[in-house]
């Protein structure tokens, strides 16, 4: 504290030049001495410390342009509002809304109603904004006034959280409109032969009965389908680490998908001595559904061509290519969606779940690997999977 | 855009783009809720969309009040004349865009039966494509930007086929269900005024173009 106070030199220098000055003059000593004192006194009490000084203080708070540097690199947009005006925006909400707002009203930034409404009020608040730049986008406005004129707004995407939900709604309202159809058919045809109590001829109770079964077993393999599905979801992030020999696995999952009837539609041409990482079941249901999904929409006299080769790159390279009518372009992003289909009462007509792509693409990135269709109209569609195999992954490794 | 040496008129500026901003952004929700309440059925939004118009016509009044002052007390130049006139203009278009909005949602009570009507699912695809202008040219306003301008008026095509080919299909539905004649005719009228709402996104998005650059977009092409 004592290198803070400054002392008052020359007023103590007078001060005792008064009080030598009295002494000379006559006066009594006591008399000079107290001047001095009460002298002396009152400054030493009158000059408290010093105001701090100027440049200390600027030393610590931000001006405007540092706090502007502050928020620019931010992740989520936010600006600052002064007077109504945007007078800072960091480098996201640029990105957002453009370049232009900079110096603007708010509301050419924010003219949504509901926006308008949260900026013109005297507090904070939040608003939520649906098409701020795009359609069908949400955004959560958060408006933070900071005293008179100053305000802060941040903004938060919450388009992402919309979208997964709807497509949680979506699959559920799929799978169930999926399950119930085959019920309400098995339903309808048991309760028409209970009704009819043995009066239909055996062939129309037998081509019931048919149809029953038929449903049911559809229904069981939609349930399968499903299973797997949520299966093969669950383990995604758990590379697979059985060594399968490719060759042997192709040949007997494609045969077996042929089955019995369908054996000479298939034309196999594989290279041998392919070994990947994988979990067996799961690619001899890729090839399954693959090749059973190619011997389907093929044309049915078309042979399907199943390949097996090794790539330069050092990964296994399965095809599976029909010749038949193709898919059309706009369908092909499509195709590994749940449910899908291109022409679903053709689909429904042979049996199909609309699941067999979407589970053959969840495995082959379980696998690593990569999936590609490619189809011409008229000509036909091939697909071809791309799986590391164990010596390139192992030549990764090392 | 540089300040100006009267800062007050950088004010009046800025509050004018702010005015035509908001009155924008009212309109852009009016179109996609008469969308949406004629597709539902939903007589309570219709409603809200028919009360909510009397709002963009007291911003419309607002903004011509304060562009008349401008030019009167601060006899703008150039650029500047360019813009207050483009914003007085602007607002009476946007206005309108507004009445059609309220014309769709009173239409939507008339309509009968909606499950039957295969126009039905047309319209609202059209509708989309009529607020995404509305949407893209107030971008275009704000950011003064004359390419977003040409892009919607290259939009406005689309929306003009859409009313082609539901005209078309309306009028043949008129003939083979003249039970619904009514209903038809109300959807017409809607097909009508979305066509209007492209049409006057159009102008705006010219009126943008020749704030910006001081030229039409037609005239680009001549």
């Amino acid at each position: 504290m004592e290198q803070d106070r400054t002392y008052p030199v020359a007023a103590l220098v007078l001060a005792a030049i008064t009080a030598v000055g009295m002494a000379i003059a006559g006066a009594p000593l006591w008399l000079a001495l107290a001047v001095l004192l009460v002298w002396a006194g009152s400054l030493w009490l009158a000059v408290a410390s010093p105001p701090p000084s100027l440049e200390s203080a600027t030393n610590g708070s931000f001006n405007r342009d540092d706090m502007g540097q502050f928020i620019e690199h931010a992740g989520t947009p936010l600006l600052v509002t002064e007077n109504r005006r945007i007078s800072i925006a960091n480098r996201s909400a640029r990105n957002l809304l453009g370049a232009h707002i900079l110096g603007q009203d708010i509301r050419v930034a924010f003219r949504h109603p509901e926006a308008v409404a949260l900026l013109e009020r005297d507090t904070s608040g939040q608003a939520t904004v649906q098409g701020l730049v795009r359609r069908r986008d949400i955004w959560i406005l958060n408006y933070q006034r900071l005293g008179e004129e100053l305000g802060v707004i941040e903004l938060l995407n919450q388009t992402a959280e919309a979208d997964i939900s709807r497509a949680h709604t979506d699959f559920v309202a799929n799978a169930s409109h999926e399950l119930r159809t085959p019920l309400s058919s098995i339903i309808g045809y048991v309760e028409t032969l209970r009704e009819d109590g043995g009066k239909a001829p055996p062939e129309t109770r037998a081509k019931f009965l048919d149809t029953v079964l038929g449903e049911a077993r559809r229904l069981k393999n939609l349930v399968d389908d499903l299973m797997s599905l949520s299966r093969v979801e669950a383990e995604k992030h758990d590379l697979p680490q059985e060594h399968l020999p490719l060759r042997e696995l192709v040949e007997s999952a494609a045969r077996d998908a042929a089955g019995p009837e369908r054996q000479d539609r298939l034309d196999l041409n594989c290279e041998g001595d392919i070994e990947i990482r994988g979990d067996a079941r799961q690619i001899e249901q890729l090839i399954r559904n693959l090749v059973d999904n190619a011997l389907k929409y093929g044309a049915p006299e078309e042979k399907v061509v199943v390949t097996l080769h090794r790539l330069p790159e050092g990964d296994a390279e399965l095809t599976v290519t029909d010749r038949g009518e193709g898919i059309a372009p706009e369908h092909l992003p499509h195709l590994t969606r749940r449910f899908y289909r291109t022409d679903p009462g053709r689909s429904r007509a042979s049996g199909g779940t609309g699941l067999g792509l979407a589970i053959v693409k969840h495995i082959v990135e379980r696998h690593r690997g990569r999936l590609d269709i490619a189809s011409k109209l008229g000509q036909g569609t091939t697909i071809a999977v791309r799986i590391p195999t164990v010596a390139k992954t192992a030549e990764e490794v090392s | 855009m540089t300040e100006h040496t009267v800062k007050a008129f950088d004010e009046d500026i800025t509050r004018l783009r702010g005015l035509i901003a908001e009155m924008g952004g009212l309109a852009e929700v009016a179109v996609q809720n008469a969308m949406d309440a004629l597709v539902k059925g939903d007589d309570a939004l219709a409603q809200q969309i028919i009360k909510g118009d009397k709002k963009i016509d007291a911003l419309e009044s607002e903004v011509d009040k304060l562009a008349v002052r401008v030019i009167a007390l601060r006899a703008p130049m150039a650029d500047d004349l360019r813009e207050v006139i483009a914003a007085l203009k602007i607002a009476g278009v946007v206005e309108r865009i507004g009445d059609y909005s309220k014309a769709i949602a009173k239409a939507s009570r008339e309509i009968a039966d909606r499950r039957h009507f295969e126009p039905l699912t047309l319209l609202p695809a059209m509708g989309e494509l009529a607020a995404e202008m509305v949407h893209d040219v107030l971008t275009a306003y704000g950011a003064r930007d004359p390419v977003l301008a040409r892009e919607v008026i290259a939009a406005d095509r689309k929306v003009d086929n859409f009313y082609n080919s539901i005209f078309r299909n309306l009028v043949s539905h008129m003939v083979e269900n003249p039970s619904t004649i009514s209903t038809a005719a109300q959807l017409l009228f809607v097909a009508r005024n979305i066509e209007r709402i492209g049409d006057h996104a159009t102008n705006v998005a010219e009126m943008v173009h020749y704030a910006a650059t001081g030229t039409y977009p037609a005239d680009d092409d001549s």
